[in-house]
């Protein structure tokens, strides 16, 4: 499968999700189960994504480097609210130091 | 058009939601020609796809796993972008209309605009929370989607620069306002061991919506679904 064909097909079905909640009849969201699946779903997968971000190197092996400070720092100013996007400088300057000293 | 206090509130909220949004779009557009798309693919997702999670999810994927992985990437931004179906669900009574403008409106319905509108008080401060909130944020992202990619381009090596490191801080910016109960932290805890520990052994990609079962296991028992605060104070008398 070609990147193009990657980027199509992920960006129709992701706009669709949208245009079917304004399809279904307003009382499927009174129903908690399917609400908090996928409310708890998003947080799954964030967190399997910033896991994976962290701790894993080219696709395969597990490693522990620049990245995991840069995510502690970024953990302890958001228990902090600083800013989102001063958070994100503040985590890349992180790695980019301990990359540039080691 | 004559503006309520409360309408003039929204649209403040909108703006600064909006602005700190857009400039996040620059490390989605850095990183994405960092994960292999050119700077037209990149553009393409923030256009049409219009979902951070859903993009930076895509594009994560694509990184460690390459074109192969596909199937995972797409599987990964899809389930990222159901909440934005839950949005449209809660959006729906709220904005109203003909059908053109719904269809409009599914664009625009993201996290940011769905949170602005629905923290207004009443209708007319919801809907203009909501459409200057979408629109702001589409034209932003898209621009800073841009340039990002220009400068991830300009800049090659972007690990050298730490915005690896930047993304996985932007998936916990997303992640921590969700944090507020014990269920949720134990989905996270739990979804993040098992994507680690089956990194190893799985294609790219893969791990990260095995980890999805975490999910569909501790929402469909509803298991852990007490209230945290709650936790010590019934701990501490049992234990008594």
């Amino acid at each position: 499968m070609n990147v193009w064909t990657i980027v199509l097909i992920a960006s129709v079905a992701v706009l669709a999700l949208k245009l079917v909640g304004y399809a279904v009849p307003t009382s499927l969201v009174e129903k908690p189960g399917p609400a908090r699946i996928s409310s708890l779903l998003t947080v799954a997968l964030l967190s399997a994504l910033i896991a994976v971000q962290t701790f894993v190197s080219s696709g395969h092996t597990l490693a522990l480097d620049a990245r995991l400070p840069a995510l502690l720092v970024a953990a302890g100013l958001f228990a902090l609210r600083v800013p989102f996007i001063l958070v994100l400088v503040a985590a890349a300057t992180t790695a980019a130091v301990i990359r540039m000293l080691t | 058009m004559p503006r309520s206090p409360d309408q003039s509130a929204a649209v403040r909220a909108s703006l600064a939601v909006g602005l700190a949004v857009s400039a996040y779009g620059i490390s989605f557009g850095a990183l994405s020609v960092a994960s292999g798309l050119d700077i037209w693919q990149t553009c393409v997702l923030s256009l049409l796809m219009f979902s951070g999670g859903s993009q930076f999810a895509l594009i994560g994927v694509l990184a460690t796993g390459g074109a192969s992985a596909g199937w995972a990437a797409i599987a990964s931004a899809v389930l990222l972008g159901t909440r934005n179906g839950l949005y449209s669900i809660r959006m729906a009574p709220i904005l109203g209309g003909t059908w053109r403008r719904r269809l409009l409106a599914a664009h625009f319905t993201i996290d940011e605009s769905t949170a602005v509108s629905t923290a207004q008080t009443n209708s007319g401060a919801q809907r203009t929370g909501f459409w200057w909130t979408g629109v702001l944020i589409f034209v932003g992202w898209n621009v800073m989607t841009f340039v990002g990619a220009e400068l991830g381009n300009l800049i090659g090596d972007v690990r050298q620069y730490g915005l690896d490191a930047a993304a996985a801080a932007a998936f916990l910016g997303l992640l921590w306002p969700r944090l507020k109960s014990l269920q949720p932290v134990v989905v996270a805890v739990g979804a993040a061991v098992v994507a680690v520990v089956l990194s190893p052994g799985l294609p790219p990609g893969l791990p990260v919506l095995a980890a999805a079962i975490v999910a569909v296991a501790v929402g469909g028992f509803n298991w852990f679904a007490r209230k945290l605060d709650v936790a010590p104070v019934e701990a501490a008398e049992r234990a008594s």
